[in-house]
């Protein structure tokens, strides 16, 4: 026991402390040492890292939208521009009872009853500083409304944005399609940086096609904010240098299309479903692309209601579908010409070749009999009169001749069967048949062959063979340049919005069909007769001429008729109805305008597109386009 | 010449008076200067870290005001009273302890307050002077360097009202108590083999102890290993703290010019994380003046922590002073991300508290440990 009982020895313990105190001391001098050296390592060393965060963490970079270029047709008339559009915003830490605020709006009529819930959990979703759109559109009536209750809304109020605005509503909406939402398709497209601030993308038709130059360049401005992300004016007492990179607005885009022309071809065709291109054949400016019906572009810009789209979607003349590129057809007799001068360029007919036309053609060593189409029977005629009146049999007999692989060779070089590379997308391609393709096409071997009586209805235009109206069109203006084809666009030209400098696009020459002048000038008396005398557009399109107008018409079947029937187009569902076709150009001899017109359901081609293809070109022959 | 000896003579007269009024006051005056200027500079930082609000600026003068009252107060009182108090004090805040704990239990949440009508009142708060007093006061008798019973003991002591404090919880402050307990036995000559011994048991009881801590607190030391791992989240103060600190640069962006600290991306700013709105403001050279202060301040307590003369004296006044140095480093570190965030106040410049008052209360009781020692040395 006695061991462990210690005596207080204050000397030493004041030793002890001193060297206790000492060891402290030294171990505090490491640790101060230790933490200047980390923030030397922070201050010094890693200064410019942290400079950049803490510049990023104050500076928040705010876009400002380029506005979108201007679209004007060829007269310079405004088609596309951006005008101002209200809505209410509302901003929510500004507003004292939100749901009573959102209450009340509907009470007076600005937002509808039903919608209260879905603008609550929208204005919530933002910050409470946001000013967040909750009813966008508002008319002249609503902002009346709401300028009387202004007072009664604090943090509720009226913003101007710009919206995209086509004062023609529906007038060549395919053509030049409109702009809405941006989607997840879009944004595998488009720069995203680029494209921040901007809410609103071409779709369809030249808005999408010219998105790049229509765009501009957004420009940006720094905005001074805090960790809310809540915009301040200062910090402290330094204000600091924030920089604003102007927006460039995007080019103002210059159509090929004339209005006038346009708007004649869209009124003439009216309720009727169908389509019309009219192109310059001496550079492929397309002057007018109509597909009918339409629908109200406008619509898509300021937000289109759900309502508002399905039944788009739903309606059964389907207005948002563009016959002009997409929809293909039967071409009927409109290919006659280029049969025509297959047969001459392949040497299997001459001008003065006659056939006897009885009204019906037999398939050599078949008992097939293939029918006249319309007008019974032609008596004795020559390549000529079988080309102006639509002789089926004549041509029954040439394709058997030429066969389907000279036919299809011969089709090819006037674009059938590929894109014609018009300036927007969307574009079909059409069916150009062939031995080739038939083998492909079909699965069971006896489908694979390609029989006689095919080639004798390709030469009619009939069978597999589909064409677009703007091929068609295409294919026209190559008759009327005999030979020459020009790209079609409907763009050609940009403008810069600044400076008013234009730029125009060179024409794009592309192939070319070849023939000799004389074959050349047998298909052309063909298809100049076509509007004479007892040729089958005489009577319509051809009437009262003031000049030449070279044509052929054509009808397409929807309907088979059988073996030993004969059509009736009475006796028919009018949407089993043949499809009218019409294509022309004129002045014959200096074509300046080339036009194909399709009437879906539209009877025979004389009747139904004939009439529409020649207000069309009166339309721009008679003020002098293209002169 | 002639003016300097003028000069110099008037300031030894009037050096001579301040002096002798120190004295009397029983206050050590370099201390005291080294403890003004510190809440000086915390004052003018505060202004700008509150973003230029003079009631946050009053306020904290406000409890420097009531601290330093204390701290004179205490200055005056005989060491023998303290030492016999020691034991009434600790036991009187282990009572108090228990009632927040039991309120907080009550409460169903994080309790730390006592809410005495007009003010209200922390019980740790007590604990960080009340453990240190009462080790030195248990080992004072006792021969040193401790025996395994009076270690035991001392333990003992430590243990509880930091279990206490931890399970308010409060794992900061429960740390800064037991660490005070802990420098008093360090001090009083704990052999390094000891020191060795336990700490390998404090890493294994570390290791254990993990699976007690509160969510919270186990994210906040994973957020310390890895900040970039949740820089939204629990990761948030300590990316957004070095920000501050490494864009200030060696001069600093300027007082109030801090855009970390003005624009709120700093959080805890006039708080915790003033040290970092230092940083920003001042750069390195505004933290290495604080830093050189606050070494002047610990430094001193520790030269008149050497003067003393009883072991009571010698081992509270010692604690004290490295306590002093452990609070500074635990928050520096924590704000430039050596250490992780603990709730840690920077002494005398952060805002709020207790804290304040009860580390100029602590000065107030060195000050008299030293100032009533017995002049003639033995």
């Amino acid at each position: 026991m006695a061991a462990n009982v210690r005596i207080k020895d204050q000397w030493k313990e004041q030793r002890l402390f001193e060297q206790r105190s000492l060891a402290a001391g030294a171990i505090i001098a490491a640790l101060s040492v230790l933490l200047l050296a980390r923030l030397v390592t922070l201050q010094v060393v890693r200064h410019d890292y942290y400079t950049d965060l803490s510049q990023g963490n104050r500076v928040r970079i705010e876009p400002l939208p380029a506005p979108r270029g201007l679209i004007v047709d060829r007269n310079g008339t405004v088609v596309a521009e951006n005008r101002p559009a209200y809505q209410l915003e509302l901003v929510r830490e500004e507003v004292p009872d939100l749901a009573d605020t959102l209450k009340r709006l509907a009470t007076i009529g600005l937002i509808p009853a039903e919608d209260i819930d879905d603008a609550r959990k929208l204005v919530m979703s933002h910050r409470s500083f946001d000013s967040v759109p909750i009813r966008l559109r508002l008319d002249d009536e609503e902002i009346a409304t709401f300028a009387v209750h202004r007072f009664e809304f604090p943090g509720v109020d009226i913003r101007t944005r710009l919206a995209r605005s086509y004062p023609f509503g529906e007038l060549a909406v395919h053509a030049l399609g409109y702009v809405g939402a941006i989607s997840e398709q879009d944004l595998g497209r488009i720069d995203r940086a680029a494209y921040s601030g901007t809410t609103l993308i071409g779709k369809l038709g030249v808005e999408s096609a010219y998105e790049k130059e229509l765009h501009g360049q957004n420009g940006s401005r720094e905005i001074l904010v805090n960790a809310q992300g809540r915009s301040v004016q200062r910090q402290g007492a330094f204000v600091p240098n924030l920089r604003t990179v102007a927006p460039v607005a995007g080019d103002d885009l210059l159509l090929a299309m004339d209005l006038d022309v346009q708007k004649t071809a869209e009124e003439a065709l009216g309720d009727r479903r169908g389509a019309v291109i009219a192109i310059d054949p001496a550079n492929g400016d397309v002057i007018a692309l109509a597909s009918r019906p339409g629908f109200d572009p406008n619509t898509f810009g300021r937000g289109i209601t759900r309502v508002e789209y399905k039944a788009l979607l739903d309606d059964i003349d389907r207005p948002l579908f563009d016959r002009a590129l997409r929809g293909t057809y039967p071409s009927g007799s409109t290919i006659k010409p280029a049969i025509a001068l297959a047969g001459l360029v392949y040497k299997d007919v001459t001008p003065d070749d006659h056939r006897f036309c009885a009204g019906v053609y037999r398939l050599p060593g078949s008992s097939r009999m293939f029918r006249e189409g319309r007008s019974g029977r032609h008596g004795s005629v020559g390549l000529v009169d079988a080309i102006a009146r639509s002789c089926d049999v004549y041509f029954y007999d040439l394709a058997n001749r030429i066969g389907v692989d000279h036919i299809s060779t011969f089709l090819a070089e006037f674009g059938f069967g590929s894109v014609t590379g018009i300036d927007i997308g969307g574009e079909k391609s059409g069916l150009l048949p062939s031995r080739e393709w038939k083998r492909k096409a079909f699965s069971r071997p006896q489908d694979q062959v390609w029989f006689p009586g095919e080639t004798v209805n390709f030469g009619i235009g009939q069978g597999y063979f589909l064409v677009t109206p703007l091929q068609l069109a295409y294919y026209t203006s190559i008759l009327a340049n005999r030979g020459t084809a020009y790209r079609p666009r409907l763009v050609n030209g940009v403008r810069d919005p600044a400076s008013g400098e234009v730029r125009r696009f060179p024409p794009k020459k592309e192939l070319r069909v070849e023939a000799t002048a004389e074959q050349w000038q047998v298909v052309m008396e063909g298809m100049e007769g076509a509007l004479r005398g007892r040729g089958t557009a005489a009577a319509t399109a051809g009437r009262n001429m003031t000049y030449e107008i070279a044509g052929k018409t054509g009808t397409a079947q929807v309907f088979s008729v059988g073996q030993n029937e004969k059509y009736n187009e009475h006796m028919v569902p009018e949407r089993l109805r043949d499809h009218s076709w019409f294509i022309a150009f004129a002045p014959a001899e200096a074509p300046r305008i080339a036009v194909a017109v399709l009437v879906e359901n539209g009877g025979f081609g004389s009747t139904g597109a004939a009439p529409i293809a020649r207000k069309v070109m009166d339309a721009w022959i008679l003020k002098g386009g293209g002169a | 010449m002639t003016f300097g000896s003028i000069d110099s003579s008037y300031t030894r007269r009037t050096l001579t008076r301040s002096a002798r009024t120190l004295a009397s006051l029983r206050v050590d005056g370099p201390l005291l200067v080294g403890l003004a200027l510190i809440a000086l500079f915390g004052l003018i930082v505060m202004y700008s870290a509150s973003g230029r609000d003079l009631g946050s600026v009053l306020k904290s003068a406000t409890r420097l005001g009531i601290g330093a009252v204390i701290m004179l107060a205490l200055a005056r009182v005989k060491p023998g009273f303290l030492r016999r108090a020691a034991p009434v004090i600790y036991a009187l805040g282990i009572v108090l302890l228990i009632v927040v704990d039991v309120v907080g239990y009550i409460g169903k949440g994080a309790q730390r307050w006592l809410d005495l009508g007009l003010f209200r009142f922390q019980p740790s708060e007590i604990m960080k002077l009340a453990v240190p007093m009462m080790c030195a006061w248990y080992l004072h008798e006792r021969p040193l360097p401790p025996s395994a019973g009076s270690l035991m003991a001392a333990a003992t002591i430590i243990f509880v009202p930091v279990a206490l404090t931890i399970a308010q919880p409060d794992l900061g402050t429960g740390m800064l108590i037991a660490i005070a307990g802990v420098l008093v036995v360090l001090l009083a000559g704990l052999q390094l083999r000891i020191i060795l011994a336990l700490a390998g048991i404090a890493a294994l009881g570390a290791w254990f102890g993990w699976s007690f801590l509160h969510d919270y607190q186990q994210k906040r030391v994973l957020m310390f290993l890895d900040p970039q791992s949740d820089p939204l989240g629990a990761g948030y103060h300590i990316i957004q703290s070095q920000i501050a600190i490494g864009s200030g640069g060696i001069f600093g962006k300027g007082w109030m010019n801090g855009s970390q600290g003005q624009l709120e991306f700093l959080p805890e700013r006039s708080t915790d994380f003033i040290f970092a709105v230092i940083g920003e403001e001042f750069g390195l050279v505004g933290l290495a003046l604080l830093i050189f202060l606050y070494l002047f301040v610990v430094g001193r307590a520790i030269y008149l922590a050497m003067q003393t003369q009883e072991t009571f004296a010698r081992l509270l006044s010692g604690s004290l002073a490295m306590t002093f140095f452990v609070y500074v480093f635990i928050n520096a570190g924590m704000v430039s991300g050596l250490l992780p965030v603990v709730g840690v106040p920077l002494p005398l410049v952060s805002y709020g508290g207790t804290s304040m008052v009860t580390l100029l209360a602590g000065f107030g009781i060195l000050m008299s440990l030293y100032s009533h020692r017995k002049l003639i040395r033995s």
